[in-house]
């Protein structure tokens, strides 16, 4: 199960990952319109400690606690991929409460949103790392530690 | 082969199921449901009242859920009796059915004091499942004036769902704040506060003496007018089927980390079990919607044979009232770390080395940050909490530790 994965020893804290999730999730053609002069909603966010920076998004937990803890039945874990039905979101944030991660935040609406690999946008394969200049993030395939 | 009867079909029931299935994929289930709806959760009703979901939307899994999962569900019939000696579970209708382990799943109900005079209101109705949820709507067709008894999760939860609905909401209760169960006084007023902006209207410190039809007589002399009254003066264990047939019992039914109860291929989970809050150290009903489904889950698979163990059940809430949201995890017991804002609060307690409990009102961010520390016990010292205190980052942590996190399968 190929998963994002993050080298903060790479990471120029850039931002771009931020700009190109919230293209991709946007359905919009252009990332001008998309984005230019409005508060984005990434999937993913850059934290920062002194001179480090490093990129956060959902982990995909092998036990994700978010799918076990959501009052509506709205995240499922399907194929590897934790998911969430917006349309039955009620957006009471348990998950907030519950991700390890914190790789969960409402959208503009006060729905629910997370990573989901970019499998369900246009963009078919992580924004953030195809767009990643330096390659701190990755999307590949690795062994759980034994 | 196998033969699981699960009583009650809540979350923690469905839990349940995907705890057998993920061990056992023949044994038949038999899951008896008192209501006639497939699984939903509680905590949707008050959603449902102010229309951010619906009926088509509520069901908690797919249509094809109990027979993709080989169940039969038995609706509208309740357990009568439980015979743990010939394992057997007699039905209100006399069906006797056998069973290799069973699941308590019973939940809760709603406790209704004897106030004088409560049989002449001739609109009461209490705030726990669909159909009181789906009365409710009935019964505020036309815009009325609501009372509620209760100023708990369930009754301000109630208070906002009728909100858009009622012409006016007065919510009662003999504590002195808002959310007693999981609020300090502090906190409490900052979302009183907020409440109050929104219409809804408090007396507190006050409960109802008697009731005179449409009249509530208050017991500080006051009178209320109100139309529809609803009762959420608090809810308890539905643990009389268990301790009938000899589990031990005290506020709910008591369990052990593997979900058993005291008498052997008796389980149970959810609402009316008792377990360990490892945040207090101490035995707790947690009556709130991720334990019960992890409950059921671990009863499902030891049920099924495997093994599993649920052993860091903390209490722990996630409730927002027109916009603002408030979190709660733990135990407010040690030293605490305080912001505060006019509109907001952040309060973090810790005690021997740990971080035991917290409440935001407010900003939430990452706020599971924090609650992944109580759950994990995470010792302070292992990492920056001078920083994880002001903000929940990873930023806090060491550069293994996140490399761990984010460099591998978690």
């Amino acid at each position: 199960m190929k998963r994002i994965y993050v080298n903060e020893a790479w990471c120029l804290g850039c931002r771009l990952c931020e700009y190109n999730c919230a293209f991709a999730n946007s359905g919009m053609q252009d990332m001008a319109s998309a984005l230019k002069g409005k508060p984005i909603f990434p999937r993913i966010h850059i934290e920062q400690a002194n001179a480090i920076t490093f990129a956060v998004s959902c982990r995909h937990c092998t036990d994700p606690i978010c799918v076990k803890s959501c009052i509506a039945g709205a995240i499922r874990k399907t194929d590897g991929v934790v998911q969430i039905d917006q349309t039955k979101c009620v957006g009471c944030l348990t998950c907030v409460l519950v991700c390890p991660y914190g790789a969960l935040a409402p959208n503009e609406n006060g729905v629910m949103q997370k990573c989901e690999l970019c499998l369900r946008n246009a963009c078919g394969e992580p924004a953030c790392v195809k767009g990643c200049p330096n390659r701190a993030i990755v999307y590949e395939e690795r062994e759980a530690d034994a | 082969m196998n033969e699981y009867v699960i009583i009650g079909n809540g979350v923690a029931a469905a839990g349940c199921i995907e705890g057998i299935r993920s061990a056992d994929a023949d044994g038949r289930i038999t899951v008896i449901s008192k209501e006639t709806h497939p699984v939903y959760c509680r905590p949707l009703i008050s959603y449902y009242l102010e229309g951010k979901t619906d009926l088509a939307r509520m069901p908690y899994r797919d249509a094809d859920f109990y027979e993709k999962n080989g169940c039969r569900v038995l609706y509208g019939r309740t357990a009568e009796q439980a015979d743990a000696a010939n394992r057997t579970v007699t039905l209100d209708d006399g069906t006797v059915l056998p069973y290799t382990s069973v699941c308590i799943a019973t939940g809760s109900a709603p406790f209704v004091p004897p106030i004088a005079g409560l049989d002449t209101v001739p609109v009461a109705c209490t705030f726990m499942t669909l159909d009181d949820a789906l009365a409710l709507e009935q019964a505020t067709q036309t815009p009325r004036h609501v009372l509620i008894i209760g100023a708990g999760l369930i009754g301000l939860k109630c208070a906002e769902g009728l909100h858009g609905r009622a012409a006016s909401i007065t919510v009662c209760d003999l504590a002195d704040h808002v959310l007693p169960s999981i609020l300090d006084a502090d906190s409490a007023s900052v979302l009183q506060t907020h409440l109050e902006q929104n219409g809804i209207q408090f007396r507190l410190s006050d409960t109802v003496e008697c009731f005179c039809g449409n009249t509530a007589h208050m017991r500080s002399g006051e009178t209320i007018r109100f139309d529809v009254l609803v009762l959420a003066v608090g809810v308890r264990a539905n643990a009389a089927l268990a301790k009938d047939c000899g589990c031990e019992t005290n506020r709910g039914i008591l369990v052990d980390v593997s979900m058993e109860t005291t008498v052997s291929g008796i389980y149970a989970a959810g609402d009316c079990t008792e377990g360990t809050d490892i945040s207090a150290g101490q035995k707790r009903v947690l009556a709130i919607l991720p334990n019960a489904y992890m409950q059921g889950f671990a009863a499902g698979m030891n049920m099924a044979g495997a093994e599993a163990s649920f052993d860091n059940a903390i209490p722990m809430n996630a409730i927002g009232f027109f916009g603002l949201h408030t979190m709660t995890a733990g135990t407010y017991d040690g030293e605490v770390y305080t912001e505060e804002t006019e509109t907001s609060r952040k309060k973090l307690y810790t005690k021997d080395g740990l971080l035991k409990g917290f409440i935001l009102i407010g900003d939430t961010t990452r706020a599971g940050l924090y609650t992944a520390l109580i759950r994990n016990r995470t010792p302070l010292d292992s990492f920056d909490f001078d920083t994880m205190k002001k903000t929940a980052t990873f930023a806090s942590l060491s550069a293994d530790m996140r490399k761990r996190c984010f460099g591998g399968v978690v």
